[in-house]
């Protein structure tokens, strides 16, 4: 075992009876790596997840954790935790008795589970609700007992599924400076799992974009974020007017275009809002939108090609609704897309 | 007050003098003093109350009521309890039709179960009756638990068994530690729902009981035929509140109707 592959999924395939919903994915993922699995809904990053904590069983393929071959070890044997979207706690027990759960499952008992149970609820700052039944906490609360349940058993990875989904703005932030604090301090491998790719972007190592059950790109938040490789994921993180390349001219429903630039040989590009250029260029626009955003004023453009968004300063002059203007979609500020889909 | 706005207010009183008063009747008639069933009664004494403890056949077949309510009750819970796991849990195939099959012996009038159970189980395979009886009883009220206990667990998450599992639980073990003592009120609301049905059971009891082995409402009715004194309205209303405290402290303690 390498660093690199603390825990590798190796040409896994998962299917729900003849439907496959992940097709021979390939994953390495470092000790006390923070990693996301960014994609829409039905794109296979729940089911992996599943996978990995011995829910759903491998069609085919290997997972791997810490040197040892788990694809066939049943998930209550496999050290892997997982958060759940909906917590799961066991409304029945105390947040006690719910931390306490698999401590005595592993035959821990007296002094040392109490122990144990004790600085696991002091860790997420629940002392005061050890005696309190689940129902009795709020949304956060339940979140940090489900944290907690985890977190005792020492698991070698954690799953999170959706971990901010439930939460408003401010446990927002709350929890993913918790998620991340917990990670330090204890160095387990965290593999989240969500369709929001600010979540992503502020919380991961490492993002893997996935879509259709295959990944789409594996890179840092910057990467991901900066310099994305196909058209999907550039539309994901916000890259808004992408078109595929022809000979170095950008091909539109109105055929191919001249761009103002040298493009770079790939099979399309991709402009964020913020990079096109208003009120210079080759192109020529009629201002069908506009709305402002605080610090920045967004224009729907009518062009010969398509609608263009662009986004400039809320300082600069604004454009009325139905205003001719030209523009430009400067060829060397595009991200270069090396897959168009 | 117009005669439209009336309508409502009537019929519901209609509703629960139909629903009450036969039973008013019946419990103003256990405390006659006379020597018949009759209303109204003929003056006030509890000796026909006192009378039911004295008749034998009472006793023989209130005890066999109650062991076909309680084993009965618990046996179709023991069948019962799994077979609404595996349909609420599992996407089974044929699932709608267990379910529609379990629910038949609710649909299908009793005299039809009790002839039919006769004709074709107690009769060919010389059943003794008791045994007939027992399956019978089991058979009614198994429609009941599953109903209910299924109720119970479909409030109940499925990922908590998961969560309990990645605790380090096999998942037999997760159904005994999360799944149970969360359903708890459910099963105790199926087993009071079984036991009336079973103890209230006339038709189906009818068709089986032999020759010194009865349900106590087939006693009853047995006992009328040939004596007609109040002892008979006297033991009705004992069943009657004894049912209806089940009942209230079910209700009370558990929250019965949630599940019914």
């Amino acid at each position: 075992m390498s660093d690199a592959s603390y825990l590798s999924l190796e040409k896994l395939t998962l299917a729900y009876g003849d439907s496959v919903a992940v097709a021979n994915l390939d994953l390495d993922i470092r000790k006390g790596e923070l990693i996301a699995l960014l994609g829409p809904s039905g794109c296979g990053k729940t089911t992996t997840m599943r996978a990995i904590a011995g829910l759903l069983a491998v069609k085919s393929g290997h997972v791997r954790l810490d040197g040892a071959d788990i694809t066939r070890v049943p998930a209550n044997k496999r050290a892997v935790g997982l958060m759940f979207q909906s917590y799961a706690l066991f409304p029945h027990l105390s947040v006690y008795e719910n931390v306490a759960f698999g401590l005595k499952l592993k035959g821990m008992r007296g002094t040392e589970l109490d122990t144990k149970v004790q600085s696991g609820l002091k860790s997420v700052g629940l002392s005061a609700f050890a005696n309190r039944k689940p129902a009795e906490l709020s949304g956060g609360q339940q979140q940090r007992v489900a944290l907690a349940r985890s977190m005792v058993m020492e698991p070698k990875v954690l799953l999170l599924d959706e971990p901010l989904s439930n939460l408003d703005a401010r446990l927002r932030l709350e929890m993913r400076t918790e998620l991340q604090r917990v990670q330090k301090e204890t160095g387990v491998t965290m593999i989240f799992v969500t369709h929001d790719q600010a979540e992503a972007l502020a919380l991961a190592d490492r993002i893997v974009v996935m879509k259709s059950g295959k990944i789409e790109q594996i890179g840092s938040p910057e990467d991901i974020y900066n310099r994305p490789t196909s058209s999907f994921v550039a539309d994901f993180v916000g890259f808004e007017n992408i078109f595929p390349l022809e000979n170095g001219k950008m091909k539109t429903s109105a055929g191919l275009i001249d761009l103002s630039g040298k493009a770079p040989s790939a099979a399309g590009l991709a402009w964020r809002p913020r990079m096109v250029t208003l009120g210079t260029g080759p192109f020529q626009g009629t201002v069908r939108g506009t709305s402002f955003a605080g610090d920045a004023r967004e224009y729907l453009l009518d062009t010969s090609f398509g609608p263009i968004k662009a986004e400039v300063e809320a300082s600069q002059p604004t454009h009325a609704l139905g205003a001719g203007l030209t523009f430009d979609l400067p060829a060397e500020k595009a991200a270069p897309l090396s897959r168009f889909v | 007050m117009t005669l439209r706005s009336l309508f409502i207010p009537i019929t519901l009183l209609l509703v629960i003098a139909f629903l009450i008063g036969p039973f008013l009747i019946i419990v103003a008639a256990s405390f006659s003093a006379g020597e018949t069933l009759a209303f109204p009664p003929q003056g006030f004494s509890l000796r026909w109350i006192a009378k039911v403890f004295t008749v034998e056949s009472f006793r023989a077949s209130f005890g066999m009521s109650l062991f076909l309510a309680i084993g009965g009750t618990a046996v179709a819970l023991v069948l019962g309890i799994p077979a609404s796991y595996a349909l609420s849990r599992y996407k089974l195939p044929g699932a709608e039709i267990v379910r529609t099959i379990v629910s038949a012996p609710i649909i299908v009038p009793g005299i039809i179960v009790g002839l039919a159970l006769l004709r074709y189980i107690v009769v060919p395979f010389q059943v003794g009756i008791t045994l007939a009886l027992f399956l019978a009883h089991t058979a009614l009220v198994l429609p009941y638990a599953v109903r209910v206990v299924s109720a119970s667990l479909d409030n109940l998450r499925s990922d908590i068994e998961e969560a309990a599992v990645l605790l380090g639980s096999s998942r037999i073990g997760a159904f005994f530690r999360v799944v149970m003592p969360n359903i708890r009120g459910g099963i105790m609301s199926a087993f009071i729902l079984g036991f009336v049905t079973s103890f209230n059971q006339v038709p189906v009891s009818l068709f089986l009981s032999g020759p010194g082995v009865r349900t106590l409402p087939v006693d009853m009715i047995a006992y009328m035929e040939i004596v007609f004194d109040p002892s008979v309205a006297a033991l009705s209303s004992l069943l009657a509140f004894l049912s209806i405290g089940i009942v209230f402290i079910a209700e009370r303690f558990l929250g019965f109707s949630r599940y019914v």
